[in-house]
């Protein structure tokens, strides 16, 4: 009961955070203004709700509090295929500027990327998953010196448009994309829900796990693949923002006090819808736009890493 | 009847386990002994399907287990291994709950409530059910453990080193609680065990490995013999008997 009540104000106070941002100073224009904003909520609640999630399920299959599915190199290989692209075909492009096209060479290359890193490391049995995180970690480092490599080449002008895409930004999200996002999350989202009774048991460690009867390997290979999906998706949609996932897993974990993933995940979803819709309005109404999102997630959520580090240390 | 056919397993070119094959009987507790590094976890853990044999057979009464659905496995083999990290913060009653997993998959029915309570008074943690695992003693978490294993309610019950770093009050009160078990409740227990006086007073058959092989086998009382366990640890040792209890002198 005690964690119902918690979550319930989160999910409140997620609500009426979406209710100030969508309401504030409106105006007269409400026709104009609150389809947008709508939107740029909804794409904040998917997003939010996706990275949330995938971080709890990362960190439960890792038992392991201070990593985020960022580790196995998605986000640099997003980055990565940005600049290839514009350092090939230049913005300009047609290929550059259609956001579907983009979307979708993106988010086919990351899972894609996932589906062989997985299919390479399961192939020989008994693999340890933190084999699979150095592998991730290697390879996201290749793609981060690529990129750069590229991105000193290219013309300045050009490196703006690249400089642009490192940073989450809510404030020109495609309607087209977002309900493409919306259909594919929901989907994978109803295909998992059958994994979900497990996930308890998964924090015990693969021992106990399958001690207890769990299929660990393929239970854990489902995981990882619905985790690269759902972060994919989400890079896409509005950039590489996973570090916002070790932030609101760390504080759900605090507030909430329990291993159950029923209320985890709700409460890590909550937290993040809270953490990015505030944000958002600080970005808008106090910075006027003049710094983005991803900049103020990563600096408190910087803080609060080191916190977690000093505390972690101090209970040896 | 847990049967182990000419089953082998190499890390890397180490063979860690050569060409092993041994029947448990039901219904008794075996131990398995040996030096450090004679294969005894491995063999254990293969058993147990935690990691897997290169070549061989292991049936659990006359079934493959390489072949069977995991979740009705652990209905009727268990294992504990000998360390135990947990990274969730878990009080014992919780830690008992998993137990049920294999029947209830998390949904707890009366009946599931039924064993947990069961299993804690077993281990007599009533008391202290409440606690988190990070503030008990060494010989209390064992005993949560164990709890849980008796929770889980299986046929098989495997043991790698219970006794690990508790003292010789909770030693004893382990076995004990393991003989109990055996006794009461018509359990089969597998150990790995490193005390060979433990082994001599409280096991019904020893197996005992040495290098990956079984070297010997056979009831408890054949085993404890001076000749025999010559030939596993390369040392003296010499066998007295102290209240029908025979007692091995190591020491010196």
């Amino acid at each position: 009961m005690k964690h119902n009540a918690k979550i319930g104000a989160l999910a409140a106070f997620s609500v009426l955070l979406i209710a100030i941002f969508l309401f504030i100073k409106v105006g007269n224009n409400w026709d104009y203004v609150l389809p947008r904003r709508g939107l740029k909520v909804l794409a904040i609640v998917i997003t939010g709700s996706a990275i949330a999630f995938s971080t709890v399920v990362f960190q439960t299959i890792t038992n392991n509090r201070i990593l985020t599915p960022s580790i196995m190199g998605l986000d640099s290989l997003y980055m990565l295929i940005q600049t290839f692209v514009i350092f090939i075909f230049g913005s300009t492009n047609l290929t550059v500027a259609n956001k579907n096209i983009n979307f979708v060479i993106c988010v086919g290359l990351m899972v894609l990327f996932s589906g062989v890193l997985y299919k390479v490391l399961f192939k020989r049995e008994g693999q340890n998953i933190y084999f699979l995180l150095l592998m991730g970690l290697i390879l996201g480092t290749l793609f981060q010196s690529l990129s750069t490599f590229m991105q000193v080449l290219i013309d300045p002008n050009e490196f703006q448009i690249v400089q642009d895409k490192m940073f989450a930004s809510f404030n020109n999200v495609n309607t087209d994309l977002l309900l493409i996002a919306i259909i594919a999350i929901l989907g994978i989202a109803i295909y998992f829900s059958r994994f979900i009774k497990y996930l308890d048991v998964l924090s015990l460690g693969r021992d106990q796990a399958i001690n207890l009867g769990v299929d660990y390997d393929y239970v854990v290979k489902r995981l990882l693949i619905v985790i690269a999906i759902f972060v994919s998706i989400s890079t896409a949609l509005v950039g590489p923002i996973t570090f916002l996932g070790l932030l609101v897993v760390n504080v759900a974990h605090e507030f909430l006090k329990t291993y159950q993933h029923k209320y985890l995940i709700f409460g890590s979803v909550f937290i993040s819808i809270i953490a990015l819709v505030g944000g958002q309005l600080i970005v808008e109404r106090v910075f006027t736009f003049s710094t983005t999102l991803s900049v103020i997630i990563n600096f408190i959520g910087g803080v609060y890493f080191i916190y977690l580090l000093l505390r972690e240390r101090k209970s040896w | 009847m847990v049967e182990v056919r000419e089953v082998s397993k190499q890390y890397g070119n180490k063979s860690v386990v050569d060409n092993v094959s041994v029947k448990i009987e039901k219904g008794k507790i075996t131990s398995f002994i040996g030096p450090n590094g004679a294969g005894k976890s491995t063999l254990l853990s293969m058993v147990s399907r935690l990691i897997t044999k290169d070549t061989g057979e292991i049936l659990i009464d006359n079934e493959e287990v390489g072949q069977c659905k995991s979740n009705d496995l652990a209905k009727k083999i268990s294992i504990l291994k000998q360390s135990n990290h947990i990274n969730i913060r878990l009080t014992i009653k919780e830690l008992v709950c998993f137990g049920r997993f294999p029947y209830s998959q998390g949904n707890l029915s009366e009946e599931d409530w039924k064993h947990v309570n069961e299993a804690i008074t077993y281990m007599e943690l009533e008391d202290i059910q409440d606690k988190y695992l990070d503030q008990l003693s060494g010989g209390q978490r064992q005993r949560a453990y164990i709890a849980m294993v008796i929770a889980q309610n299986t046929e098989y019950i495997l043991l790698d080193e219970p006794l690990n770093n508790l003292d010789m009050k909770h030693s004893v009160q382990i076995m004990k609680v393991l003989r109990r078990l055996v006794d009461e409740l018509g359990k089969t227990i597998i150990i790995v065990i490193h005390d060979i006086n433990f082994a001599s007073c409280y096991s019904d058959y020893i197996v005992a490995l040495k290098d990956g092989k079984v070297v010997k086998e056979g009831p408890t009382d054949e085993i404890i013999n001076s000749s025999i366990l010559k030939d596993i640890y390369d040392m003296d040792i010499k066998i007295e008997n102290i209240n029908e209890n025979k007692i091995c002198v190591y020491f010196s």
